[in-house]
């Protein structure tokens, strides 16, 4: 991109919520004072300063476990969700091995930080099993049961999708996990300030969870442990026995109480939050669809109201990428400086390659506006016709011609 | 991505889109590339009894650097005879573009397109002169 380009443009409309979220002023505002004046170890007994951060800590516990429905002694401090993703799924597999078994069931839509957890087990001598959803991006509860096997010691599923947005039916897959006797994980961290989490109720063992999702900071997480029935983890991180000897390292105070603040706004402010982005999604949606050739990639009736996934055809993924530098938005393309890969999301709902390439995922949030969403469906609107302006599979499609039955020459 | 400011100008402008009439005698087509490799090039060629390119017009389905290839590729052709638009080598394209090494392959296809749209119209040629 060039200079002048750079100068004559203004910062684009963030719409990748889901990538991350801006901390809230309100939670920025928590956090600081723990930086510069209670600055104490949680973990130090002997003084105030450590009595301090270590009210500050087990407030922030209770909140977190207040959003989800757990008990605040069930609830251990990570630096993310991968983190807390790598601490079940490898904690409670090697546990549990020797009792249950070694074989792994999981989703191929899950995050890579669930995914290749899986996979390093797969090294380690365990096998694994990676189910594909339905082209409408949900799990088939028949195949999921069809799929544990004997040795099935522990099943991880996520509660909303990161790409598309869709809600796992979680309570009937628990279920099916409880039957078999299975260790059931959730990674919640797309999901927490957005869909009504109630652990005590929830056939969950395990529950991953991420405060900069949630307008927090980065760099905290959380994992739910269960205490009734208990659940055992091996810790991954070893050291001064922190978080009753799960998850040792000296607690970030001043993180830790950013994310309780998050999760204590999200959980007052959700219903309302959630009913004004249904808003703005629904006209987003309204407004995408008026162009041709669009599809919704993933369920929508199953879905967070924060996320669209739409595959718009004919358009080539790079050149779509170039056209919407106007807004912040997340592709179903990763544009590695040698070639584009798509989406392995898109893929296992089994999309092609060409829709998967030419979709944007619109993720939106606390800040977003209506003129935010405005702006958005008329720079859709004008790129989407300048790029099939300049397609000859556009012109094709126009003339009634059926690509897939062209014979493309070979280069 | 960086593109190069030339590759951004024809991206943002493109010359010479659209297509030519593909029945008309001295219309040649050149169609290159394959959806499921994300570059399609179509280039449409219109050729004077002087053997001179008098239009030429291009739609193209690929990234930046393909969309600039063609839209380049079109302002070389006219007033070229199509002896000359057959010499044109990729290499040109992708200097005159600063095209970088992964992106060498759209001037290949837009080589191609030129090839493959000479070679329709002196099909076109040789079968009126059989006729």
């Amino acid at each position: 991109m060039s200079d002048k380009e750079v100068m004559n443009e203004r910062a684009p409309i963030y719409l990748d919520y889901s990538a991350t979220t801006p901390v809230d002023p309100r939670v920025a505002a928590v956090m600081i004072p723990y930086l510069t004046e209670h600055y104490g170890n949680p973990a130090s007994r002997s003084h105030p300063y450590g009595w301090t951060a270590e009210k500050a800590v087990e407030n922030a516990r209770e909140e977190v476990a207040k959003l989800v429905g757990a008990d605040p002694r069930e609830i251990v401090w990570t630096s993310g969700a991968t983190e807390s993703n790598n601490l079940a799924i490898k904690g409670a597999a090697n546990f549990y091995a020797s009792t249950k078994g070694k074989h792994i069931l999981t989703i191929a839509t899950e995050h890579k930080a669930v995914i290749d957890a899986v996979r390093e087990l797969e090294r380690q001598g365990f096998t694994a099993t990676y189910l594909e959803p339905e082209p409408d991006g949900l799990v088939d509860l028949a195949k999921f049961k069809a799929a544990i096997q004997p040795d099935t010691v522990l099943a991880s599923v996520m509660l909303v999708n990161n790409e598309i947005g869709v809600i796992q039916d979680i309570t009937a897959i628990g279920n099916i996990c409880r039957e078999a006797g299975v260790i059931f994980h959730v990674d919640a961290a797309q999901a927490t300030g957005k869909v009504v989490i109630d652990l005590e109720n929830l056939p969950v063992d395990l529950m991953s969870f991420s405060a900069h999702k949630t307008y927090g900071p980065k760099g905290i997480g959380a994992l739910y442990v269960r205490r009734k029935p208990r659940i055992r983890i091996e810790s991954q991180m070893h050291g001064g026995g922190h978080e009753r000897g799960m998850r040792s390292g000296t607690l970030a105070t001043h993180q830790i109480a950013g994310m309780g603040e998050a999760f204590r706004l999200a959980r007052i402010e959700m219903a309302t939050e959630n009913e004004r982005i249904r808003m703005l999604r629904d006209k987003l949606l309204h407004g995408l669809q008026g162009i041709e050739e669009t599809y919704v990639n993933g369920d929508l009736e199953h879905r967070i109201p924060h996320n669209l996934n739409i595959s718009f055809n004919y358009v080539e993924g790079e050149s779509l990428i170039m056209a919407v530098k106007g807004i912040a938005v997340s592709s179903g393309s990763a544009c590695t400086s040698a070639s584009l890969e798509p989406s392995y999301v898109l893929r296992a709902l089994g999309r092609s390659d060409e829709l998967a390439h030419s979709s944007i995922r619109f993720s939106i949030g606390r800040f977003t506006t209506e003129a935010d969403v405005d702006y958005t469906i008329d720079l859709m609107k004008s790129k989407i016709e300048k790029l099939r302006e300049l397609s000859p599979l556009w012109e094709m499609f126009k003339d009634g011609i059926d690509i897939s039955k062209v014979q493309w020459a070979a280069h | 991505m960086a593109y190069s400011d030339k590759v951004l100008d024809h991206y943002e402008n493109p010359r010479n889109v659209g297509s030519l009439d593909k029945n008309d005698p001295n219309v040649g087509t050149g169609m290159v590339g394959a959806p499921a490799c994300g570059d399609v090039m179509k280039l449409m060629i219109k050729v004077n009894d002087a053997g001179i390119i008098e239009d030429a017009k291009f739609k193209t389905y690929g990234c930046g650097s393909a969309i600039a290839s063609s839209s380049l590729v079109t302002e070389w052709l006219k007033g070229r005879t199509i002896d000359q638009a057959y010499a044109i080598k990729n290499s040109e394209i992708a200097e005159e573009l600063a095209l970088p090494p992964v992106k060498i392959h759209c001037s290949v296809l837009a080589e191609d397109a030129i090839k493959a749209a000479v070679a329709d119209i002196k099909a076109k040629q040789a079968a009126k002169q059989a006729a």
